[in-house]
């Protein structure tokens, strides 16, 4: 079955004609030519796919696109504004945050978003404390709770360790999102 | 995958009946399983209808003093929820417990519930599985079972109901609010999921065309003094071996200063055990008006899993769960004891 939907990617209008069973993931890339969101297991397994949607990040290979008629999508290819990178994409060229960098633009929106949701004082399983003001806001945030916040991104280079020391140059500098 | 139509639901009468009206419908919340499931071949519904545009993503506090849970609030808006944070902790930590940041933006309360086994058999369409296709047999039996349950399980089926949050909600004795072709009615969450005896196709005790619209916590103020713990293969973003989710009242005039005080009130569930989140009755009574010591703790866990039955490979869950409990009874209970 097809349906006619619009989508904003990465600050463009797109009007595309798709079979229901097209995931977000695969209107983008197979349909749009955004190829940064990676497929990785197609699952919700690996975050490779992430994206933000409606400002949120999301595995875009779990979503039915057709249930996203309307909504804004934001790719790591939409990041950067008038030339310059993203906070977060500048971190994690300054910290050598990947190897093949296949995960590396999940990771980036993951980071992002989750980045907005510690402003927002949204809490981790590594929170402690149960009032909103024990959230850490994303520059308190320690390595154990950036790790934790990251888990939904899985690296087969293993470059973690670089990853996390991005994350934390970008909370330090303010969200930037 | 088959081929679907699509449909935005504007109201939950007609999308009730568009689905108890057909047989090949289902509802569509955060995708989160059912769209994995239909690229597994497990589900093959021929009509979505999405529900997420229903009002049904408020949560408010309730007259007698609990909280009301829409079933489309999302997890990770649950788990920050400042009501639920601070008087149901268990649930806010059992939310996010659960799964990754990505997909507790996605998923929803009712679809969380609603979440199907994660056998490995019951994801392989090549391979028998009695909840998935009755009668071809169950994998898991002589198969690889280390995820399995040790308590309630079947000669039919020995799945366990992966919701983290279905474990914190069955210790708050939370009721789940359904609407149906025939209207409303209500049901204990304990009383939701199913034991599989004969019928493992059969997660739950809706019907097709079942709604969930809400979730509802009793008020239990002492709840503020509540945990949830999870035993997993790595620190994040996996599923339960086991889990235990609890909420312990002492007796505030208990004795002597220094003597360990007496529980008054004690709610204990299990997750990673069962085919439904298992409350912890016998455990329960075995701690009610004694003691928060060591010894009775563990003489609860030990009264809980005398009914243990592990079938090979998930034998250790019997020990993990054990001290599991214990911990978490210590946890909360730790400034006495
Ligand atoms: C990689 C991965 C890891 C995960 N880890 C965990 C974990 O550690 N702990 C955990 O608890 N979960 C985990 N999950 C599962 C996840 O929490 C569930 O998939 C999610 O909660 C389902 O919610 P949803 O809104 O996306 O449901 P959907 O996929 O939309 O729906 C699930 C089912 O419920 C039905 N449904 C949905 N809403 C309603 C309603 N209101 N009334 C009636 N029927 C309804 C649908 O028809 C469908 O059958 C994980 C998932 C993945 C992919
Ligand atoms: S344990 Fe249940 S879900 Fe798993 S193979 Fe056996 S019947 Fe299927
Ligand atoms: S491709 Fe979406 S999570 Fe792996
Ligand atoms: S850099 Fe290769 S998968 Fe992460």
């Amino acid at each position: 079955m097809e349906a006619e939907i619009i989508l904003h990617v990465d600050g463009s209008r797109r009007a595309l004609t798709i079979d229901t069973r097209t995931t977000l993931l695969d209107a983008l890339r197979d349909r749009l030519g955004v190829y940064s969101p990676k497929k990785g297991c197609d699952h919700g397994q690996c975050g490779a796919c992430t994206v933000l949607l409606n400002g949120r990040r999301v595995n875009s290979c779990l979503v039915f696109a057709v249930a996203q008629d309307g909504a804004e999508v934001v790719t790591a290819a939409g990041l950067a504004e008038g030339g310059n990178l993203h906070p977060v994409q500048q971190a994690f060229l300054d910290q050598d945050a990947f190897q093949c960098g296949y995960c590396t633009p999940g990771q980036v929106c993951s980071a992002v978003g989750m980045l907005a949701e510690a402003d927002a004082a949204q809490p981790s399983y590594v929170t402690e404390g149960f009032r909103p003001e024990d959230s850490p806001a994303a520059a308190d945030l320690d390595d154990e709770e950036i790790r934790e916040r990251m888990s939904g991104n899985l690296c087969r280079c293993g470059a973690y360790v670089n990853i996390v020391a991005a994350v934390r140059q970008a909370a330090a500098g303010g969200s930037g999102a | 995958m088959k081929p679907f139509d699509y449909r935005r639901a504007v109201a939950p009468e007609s999308a009730i009946a568009d689905v108890a009206g057909n047989p090949e419908a289902a509802y569509l919340a955060g995708g989160t399983n059912l769209v994995d499931h239909m690229k597994l071949g497990i589900a093959e519904p021929r009509l979505l209808v999405d529900i997420t545009s229903l009002p049904l993503d408020e949560v408010a506090e309730t007259q007698d003093g609990g909280v009301s849970i829409g079933a489309n609030v999302r997890n990770s808006d649950l788990a920050a929820h400042p009501l639920i944070r601070s008087r149901y902790p268990v649930l806010s930590q059992a939310l996010l417990s659960g799964a990754s940041g990505q997909l507790r933006n996605l998923a929803t309360t009712g679809g969380n519930l609603l979440q199907r086994t994660r056998c490995v058999y019951f994801q392989d369409v090549t391979t028998p599985c009695n909840k998935r296709a009755p009668g071809s047999g169950c994998s898991a039996l002589e198969g690889y079972s280390r995820y399995h349950a040790i308590l309630g399980a079947s000669d039919d089926c020995i799945a366990v109901h992966p919701s983290d949050i279905a474990v914190a909600l069955a210790a708050l004795d939370a009721t789940v609010v359904v609407q149906g072709p025939s209207g409303e009615r209500s049901m204990a969450l304990t009383d939701l999921h199913r034991l599989p005896d004969s019928r493992p196709d059969l997660d739950t005790v809706l019907e097709h065309g079942d709604l969930i619209t809400a979730v509802r916590l009793p008020g239990l103020p002492w709840a503020e003094r509540s945990a949830y713990r999870k035993v997993r293969d790595r620190a994040s973003y996996a599923f339960a071996l086991v889990s235990v989710a609890g909420a312990v009242e002492l007796e505030d005039d208990g004795g002597a200063p220094g003597e360990v005080p007496v529980i008054r009130q004690v709610r204990i569930a299990l997750g990673g055990v069962a085919h439904k989140p298992w409350r912890a009755t016998l455990a329960e009574e075995t701690l009610r008006g004694v003691q928060a010591t060591h010894e009775n703790f563990r003489a609860a866990a030990d009264a809980e899993l005398e009914r243990a039955a592990p079938v090979g490979d998930n034998a250790f869950k019997v020990p993990m769960v054990r001290n599991t409990m214990i911990s978490v009874l210590h946890e909360l209970t730790r400034e006495y004891s």
